[in-house]
């Protein structure tokens, strides 16, 4: 009888094995669905920029389902994503890449929140041989690395305010300029920073001052004194949402009187909203922007999805959800053109991926990274006590007039 | 250069504030509070959410503290009083835990958003603009100056200020003598908290407000008693301004970049120097 018990636990748990081995081999696409892997941040101190690159995700999903999925050899799918949260930790996110990937049986994968956490799971992703399409980590050093499955919709983090120099120039009549800078130390930041560096050896300007801020703090009011005393004509920071804060907060209770100051990640630190006027003339640097003119079928333009994703969510959405959604339709496309599951077809789909979305074209340079798309820069400007983002660079999309210098603080109401 | 001076006195006084609420707590109870920080922070976000609710974020100074004691008061009786008699070591443990659990919660019911709150004191300039000092800056050292104050007057005159005293020299003297140490030790852990609740006040209109900046509040307090000892409040308040200084003249000097490390280098000085003087007392006890 015992024995009968035992032989009877054996098989079963057997057979459960022997099913979940079948189900995870078949998971990359079950039934109709085609399961797409992602870990992202729920929680943790990349939580809001997880959650607006998971809203941009699912809003994409609901959109391409409802109108009809993804056609593979003359049958529809639907997507399916399965999430994790990597609570915006970079081993943990490894982790989950790997249990996505062995234990879901995922084939395809969407990127996480930030260079960092891409950085941690690409590796993984390229050892299985996983495609991934990501939206939301633009260091340069992802696609330096000779990655062969790792897609990246934005623009790497050099190109954020190369413009800006060139529009500096551009507005000094043509003569080199004097630059000081101030970058956090982390990947992103620096690598903006190596496109600041790029920027000023090609158009011999000077770097006057370049400091580095540690990541714990949040004071910059030693720059600044320098920036006083030194009088550049560009200042450029770039900290995340903390180091635009810091920066308004303080140029403005110390009066820096600067032409031009260019900064990242504005619309994620709600610049115009938290700091009001006294954010006005920043200039920003972002990956898109509703006003754009580009076009897809799925959502119409910028401003349609600026519309329908403020209906599903409740608040505009930044750059980091509409290039989420456009993660996913590279990947419909991909499928299309593949015709098949195979995931090295799809690869080499996505490598000559070359289309329009909402958010921007969309071709994949060797490393991976989208060399179709230009970053724009806007500006915050006020009337009254409400200000705006304005896109006033590259000329082709630009709304508005850039405004130049700044005026001085003396100067302003 | 007096810019610089000036920058890192007014922050160096808030620092100062922090740790003074450190050393009491340290020398009272000998717990190192690694969720001092949080505590900070947590108070910012008790102005921060004032100032969304359309009152003057300056309020905070009075209203969080108030909030932050009893928080600090709960925190004792819930984890702290479990640990008191433990070594340093755990009591550490469940302090670190203590400002993880903040940290999460802070980021589950404020977000992750970095934020801030504004005051509209506007800027005193110096010397034809070439030295500007942010009122909210000076009224954060003014703020911080007049609880210091408070709080000295306060443990010298009052019984229970009598009574931490006396628990900080002798414990078990103090409870022979009929003091109540349980009571003394929450009335102590709630001051610190109290103490963080104006701190944070006075940060959310200064500088940022983040769930997971605590930890460099911390370190840096821990760094003022280190240099300071401990209940010694002139020389808490001498040692973060010191600091405060010597941390904007590394900055302008050295480089932002050498800024953390220039301090770090100086706690390993001051590290090392005290040893040497312990050492010495130690042989004249022989």
């Amino acid at each position: 009888m015992n024995k009968l018990v035992k032989l009877f636990i054996t098989s079963i748990s057997a057979i459960t094995l022997a099913l979940v081995s079948f189900t995870s081999s078949f998971a990359k696409v079950d039934g109709e669905y085609i399961v797409l892997g992602s870990a992202i941040s729920l929680t943790g101190k990349y939580s809001s920029n997880g959650v607006h690159t998971q809203n941009g995700y699912n809003m994409a999903v609901d959109r391409i389902n409802k109108m009809g999925g993804v056609e593979v050899q003359g049958k529809k799918y639907k997507f399916e994503i399965i999430y994790y949260d990597d609570e915006s930790n970079p081993k943990r996110a490894a982790q989950l890449a790997e249990r996505l990937i062995k234990q879901d049986g995922v084939h395809y994968m969407l990127g996480p929140y930030s260079s960092g956490l891409t950085k941690a799971i690409a590796p993984v992703t390229e050892k299985y041989k996983i495609p991934m399409v990501e939206a939301n980590g633009a260091s340069r050093s992802l696609f330096t690395k000779g990655y062969k499955y790792l897609f990246a919709v934005l623009s790497p983090a050099n190109q954020y305010l190369e413009v800006a120099i060139d529009l500096a120039v551009e507005k000094n009549g043509g003569k080199p300029v004097r630059i000081a800078q101030a970058f956090e130390q982390d990947a992103f930041s620096q690598d903006v920073r190596l496109g600041i560096l790029d920027a000023a050896k090609r158009t011999g300007s000077e770097i006057i001052i370049d400091d580095k801020l540690p990541k714990e703090l949040n004071d910059m009011a030693a720059t600044l004194a320098k920036v006083k005393a030194t009088k550049p004509d560009v200042l450029v920071v770039s900290g995340h949402t903390k180091g635009a804060l810091t920066a308004i907060r303080q140029i403005s209770e110390m009066k820096v009187d600067v032409p031009m100051l260019a900064m990242t990640h504005c619309d994620a630190a709600k610049l115009s909203k938290q700091h009001g006027k006294n954010s006005e003339y920043a200039l920003c640097a972002s990956q898109w922007h509703k006003n754009l003119s580009y076009k897809d079928k799925f959502f119409g333009g910028g401003k349609k999805y600026d519309k329908d994703f403020k209906k599903e969510f409740g608040y505009a959405p930044p750059y980091q959800s509409a290039e989420s959604s456009a993660a996913l339709l590279v990947f419909k496309d991909a499928f299309e053109r593949a015709n098949s599951f195979d995931r090295d077809a799809v690869r080499d789909a996505l490598k000559d991926t070359d289309m329009q979305t909402f958010y921007g074209n969309i071709k994949f340079g060797p490393g991976g990274q989208n060399v179709a798309k230009p970053m724009i820069l806007f500006q915050v400007r006020c009337k009254g006590d409400t200000c705006e983002n304005k896109v006033v660079a590259p000329t082709k999309w630009a709304s508005d007039k850039f405004y130049h210098p700044i005026p001085k603080w003396s100067e302003r109401s | 250069m007096v810019q610089a001076s000036l920058d890192g006195i007014l922050l160096g006084i808030l620092f100062a504030l922090i740790a003074y609420g450190m050393a009491l707590q340290w020398g009272v109870m000998n717990i190192i509070n690694i969720a001092q920080g949080d505590l900070v922070i947590l108070g910012g976000y008790i102005a921060y959410t004032m100032y969304l609710a359309g009152i003057h974020p300056a309020w905070g100074v009075i209203v969080s503290p108030i909030i932050m004691y009893f928080v600090g008061w709960a925190l004792y009786k819930l984890v702290i009083n479990k640990v008191v008699d433990r070594d340093l070591f755990i009591s550490i443990l469940a302090t670190f835990g203590i400002a993880i659990v903040f940290q999460q919660l802070m980021n589950f019911v404020f977000g992750a958003d970095v934020v801030v709150a504004q005051s509209e004191y506007g800027t005193t300039m110096l010397f034809d603009n070439s030295v500007t000092l942010p009122n909210s800056k000076i009224f954060a050292a003014f703020i911080s100056v007049i609880y210091a104050i408070g709080l000295v007057i306060y443990m010298r005159r009052s019984r229970l200020g009598r009574a931490i005293r006396a628990t900080a020299q002798n414990a078990r003297a103090a409870k022979i003598l009929g003091v109540d140490t349980e009571k003394v030790y929450a009335a102590t852990f709630g001051i610190n908290a109290a103490l963080c609740g104006v701190a944070g006040a006075l940060i959310s209109i200064t500088l940022t407000l983040h769930p997971y900046v605590g930890l460099p509040y911390t370190v840096r307090s821990f760094m003022i008693v280190i240099v300071a000892g401990l209940g010694n409040l002139p020389a808490v308040a001498l040692s973060g301004m010191g600091l405060g200084l010597f941390e904007e003249f590394a900055d302008y000097i050295l480089g932002t970049e050498f800024r953390i490390g220039a301090v770090f280098m100086l706690l390993v000085f001051i590290l090392v120097y005290r040893r040497f003087k312990l050492s010495k007392k130690r042989e004249y006890l022989k």
